[in-house]
């Protein structure tokens, strides 16, 4: 280990590291982050590794633990470098026939290859994959590639070369300068201008200023700021050491929740190693300039996420927001001038720096630069972490890059922004996804989540539980966020059941705008959105469960019926044999009925009808 | 530094760094307040005291007792939209709490005759956290505070237990504008105040409010000197 004591230390480490690096070397890329993790991704690398030694081919065969590739879904993924082909749901057992590949020959494993669930076409390649060809990867790049354990890989990478051109050719102002002319707006939702908060923090009174990143993530469906601290720490580290030398901080913190123990994990290990190769500490780069970086665990709530309450919960007491102004970057943690960005936010910094704000620019729209990552989860095809240019249109993230919808079905909403975004139907789905087209369709782009849904999704039902989870994590302190989420969810809750009333959707409607304009935090005035979106853009739903007591989409149990249609039922028996309350009666090779004073809509028979003869009414 | 505001069309001169809620007392404007205290600072939960300010041709709604006069704002107290807010609050507050009569007057006085809300809740404090910040803030003891969070959010002693740190001065009885909390010895644990809003375990006072002759008292005297010699202390010693 080197500790780099000056500028020039970083480039000549750099080559020191290529230099040992073999090139003709087989590197089996392996994700050992949370989703690949769960499914069992370290046993796969235990084999791998027992495998290598038993063969011998440690000199030729490297193992390389790395972050997200992106397709969760079909974890455990491995990337066998340098042709990048990509196997999916790799087993122990398939190590052996991997490793045989290796030898030369160039075979690949056909069972492990990705296969398009609608052509059957096998992908080999990395690059050829639908759900990467057509992203624009920039913050996540690394993530995947390299191993966020090993700094070296980092460096490797082109890591900190940033941290090494702020420090030696720009002054604190003309990165602010950078940042602000790149157009880098704030990625956990908000959307306000990175470089102008920095500039209002660093002209602030003061001489003791902070940096806090916020990975205190937690909606629903979310998972692109974990994603980035497992499989880049980095980045993020970077990050914040330029901003605290453009705006003049010593002391930075990165907020986490308790719930994400890799990402701890990686990002505490960042911080020691950075710390050894004089990155980060004192004395940076042998500029003189002094950074330390501590993280403070959350404790898991959704509101510490917003700013006020995350200062407030690292200043040790209960995490509830409080009024603004003052501002956050004139008075923020312990009174001090604070920067809060969130952790992707600080991802991109040293892109910016590193590429020039006029490169960074190019990308985006008019009001919305860089790119920006999504977890795209729900009824698509192909689920998973993506990173596209701002002003893709969602028609082309959810049926280009996610494939389109699953099992034949068809789409009926997105949601977008997390817990406090807002539900779109498909007549905007050709809409580009900025923040200013977001805001104005009554959706935010919050930090990233969007959940797309099919017809069995009932916009009543995904309203009500996007309330229910927001009464359960409002903070309580404001009067129009708690007292009004639980008149809400009541109202859902009653509409639901089937006892909605005339007059339901106007009350729900008043409130929503009522605590829109005057709850006391972010939490309080987006909670609304959810069933603003819904009412607006899904009004007949909401009137046949209250008027006809139908919800057509099969979801809320006392609103429906399951019929079998006597045509399209050929008698298979299948419904009736699982059934676990013997609801379904009928002879062999006839149609079948459902006694519906025994159903309990569980939906077992309509999930298992192979010919789609349960119907919904 | 004097600064003018325009309130309702008056003209208000009032020191930097006042809260607008502030200035309009000043001017004999009254705004309607729940978890506003003098003694305390503003809180802005209640969200009751809420008047629209116009700053930069921006037209918004903001809590006033805790929002800074600034020159150039002009603010609104009695618009259509501000007594639509107070109306909601006292609406919602009177779903949660019926019986408490503060709420009850207050909605009288605006003509509200029920919630028209649903859900119907017996509770009897409003949660404006005036005891629990009279406590810590003014008092000193902190020996409530606010638990849980959301609906669940309620006003106790840590853990429930029988609280320590209590010194029984009767603070939160005196403050607390729905009458939740009582100083009457409870019959079931002697020696421990009896509070309607559920079981906060406070001592009474042992002295029986005797204050002139009390050990506490004394003691905190004692305390307080010993903390500015200390500090004159500290300060004389870094200022050679």
């Amino acid at each position: 280990m080197t500790r780099i004591t000056d500028i020039l230390g970083l480039e000549a480490l750099r080559e020191e590291i290529l230099k040992h690096r073999s090139k003709d070397r087989t590197i089996l890329r392996t994700c050992i982050s949370t989703g690949c993790k769960a499914q069992k991704s370290l046993k796969v690398v235990e084999a791998l590794k027992a495998a290598i030694k038993e063969q011998g081919l440690e000199e030729k065969v490297e193992i390389k633990k790395t972050g997200c590739h992106g397709f969760c879904e079909m974890g455990p993924i491995m990337v066998i470098e340098p042709e990048n082909i990509f196997y999916r749901k790799v087993k122990p057992r398939d190590v052996e026939e991997i490793l045989s590949t290796l030898n030369g020959s160039g075979g690949v494993v056909e069972r492990l290859l990705w296969k398009d669930p609608v052509t059957k076409e096998l992908t080999t390649y990395e690059r050829e994959l639908p759900l990467y060809k057509k992203q624009d990867k920039n913050v996540t790049y690394r993530s995947g590639k390299i191993d966020p354990a090993d700094i070296e890989d980092y460096i490797a990478s082109g890591g900190y070369s940033a941290l090494a051109k702020a420090l030696n050719s720009m002054k604190p102002s003309e990165v602010m300068d950078a940042v602000i002319a790149s157009g880098l707006r704030g990625r956990g939702g908000g959307g306000f201008s990175t470089g102008v908060k920095w500039r209002i923090c660093s002209s602030a009174p003061g001489d003791i200023k902070y940096i806090i990143a916020n990975g205190d993530e937690g909606d629903p469906g979310a998972f692109m700021d974990r994603s980035l601290m497992e499989g880049d720490p980095h980045s993020i580290v970077e990050g914040m050491v330029i901003t605290a030398y453009a705006i003049g901080a010593s002391q930075g913190f990165i907020y986490v929740r308790e719930e994400y123990p890799i990402a701890i994990e990686h990002l505490s290990l960042a911080i020691i190693k950075a710390e050894e190769y004089g990155l980060l500490g004192q004395d940076i780069m042998g500029t003189g300039f002094n950074f330390k970086v501590q993280i403070n665990k959350g404790a898991g709530a959704f509101v510490c996420g917003e700013e006020t309450s995350l200062m407030i919960s690292i200043e040790g007491r209960s995490g509830t927001p409080r009024s603004r102004p003052p501002y956050p970057a004139i008075e923020g943690l312990w009174g001090k001038p604070t920067i809060i960005n969130n952790v992707e936010t600080l991802g991109n910094v040293p892109i910016i720096i590193s590429k020039g704000d006029d490169a960074y620019a190019a990308l985006g729209t008019d009001g919305s630069k860089g790119t920006k990552v999504f977890s795209l989860v729900g009824k698509v095809q192909n689920t998973g972490l993506i990173e596209v240019e701002m002003g893709t249109t969602r028609r082309e993230i959810i049926f280009g890059i996610g494939g389109g919808i699953r099992n034949g079905k068809h789409f009926k909403a997105v949601q977008t922004g997390g817990a406090s975004g807002g539900c779109m139907p498909i007549a905007k789905v050709d809409m580009p996804v900025d923040y200013d087209s977001l805001r104005e369709a009554g959706a935010i782009m919050g930090s990233g989540g969007m959940i797309v849904m099919d017809e069995t999704s009932c916009m009543v039902d995904v309203a009500r539980y996007f309330i229910d989870f927001l009464m359960f994590e409002s903070c309580g302190k404001c009067v129009p966020c708690r007292e009004g989420l639980k008149q809400m969810h009541h109202i859902f809750e009653n509409i639901c059941e089937g006892h909605g009333e005339e007059g339901d959707i106007e009350t729900l409607t008043g409130l929503a705008r009522f605590m829109s304009t005057t709850s006391l935090c972010g939490l309080g005035s987006t909670a609304p959105n959810p069933v603003l979106s819904t009412i607006r853009h899904f009004r007949h739903e909401y009137e046949s469960h209250i008027y006809d007591r139908k919800c057509r989409a099969g979801v809320c149990k006392n609103l429906f019926d399951y019929l079998i249609d006597s045509e399209l039922c050929n008698g298979c028996g299948l419904c009736r044999v699982k059934c676990p309350e013997k609801a379904v009666a009928g002879e062999k090779k006839k149609p079948h009925i459902i006694d519906n004073s025994k159903c309990i809509k569980c939906g077992i028979c309509f999930n298992s009808c192979k010919f789609e003869a349960i119907l919904v009414k | 530094m004097k600064i003018q505001i325009i309130i309702d069309g008056h003209m208000v001169q009032v020191d930097r760094e006042t809260s607008v809620l502030h200035a309009a007392r000043k001017a004999g404007i009254v705004i309607p307040t729940l978890c506003y205290h003098e003694a305390l600072k503003p809180y802005g939960a209640c969200r009751l005291c809420m008047v629209e300010v116009v700053q930069n041709k921006q037209r918004r709604l903001v809590t006033s007792c805790n929002f800074p006069v600034e020159t150039g704002v002009e603010v609104f107290t009695d618009t259509d939209k501000v007594r639509q807010v107070r109306r909601n609050i006292v609406k919602l507050l009177l779903a949660r709490c019926p019986e408490v009569p503060m709420i009850q007057t207050m909605a009288r006085r605006m003509g509200i005759e029920t919630s028209g809300f649903k859900k119907k809740e017996l509770k009897n404090c409003i949660l404006c956290g005036l005891c629990v910040r009279f406590c810590e803030e003014v008092v000193g003891a902190a020996a409530i505070g606010l638990s849980n969070r959301g609906t669940e959010r309620e006003v106790t002693t840590p853990f429930k237990a029988s609280s320590n740190a209590c010194i029984g001065c009767g603070s939160c009885t005196y403050i607390c504008p729905a009458g939740c909390i009582e100083m009457v010895e409870d019959t079931k644990t002697p020696g421990m105040r009896k509070m309607n809003i559920g079981s906060l375990s406070l001592k009474i006072c042992p002295n029986d409010y005797k204050c002139e002759d009390c050990d506490i008292e004394q003691q905190f005297i004692e305390e307080t000197k010993n903390i500015i010699t200390q500090f004159r202390d500290k300060f004389s010693n870094s200022a050679d």
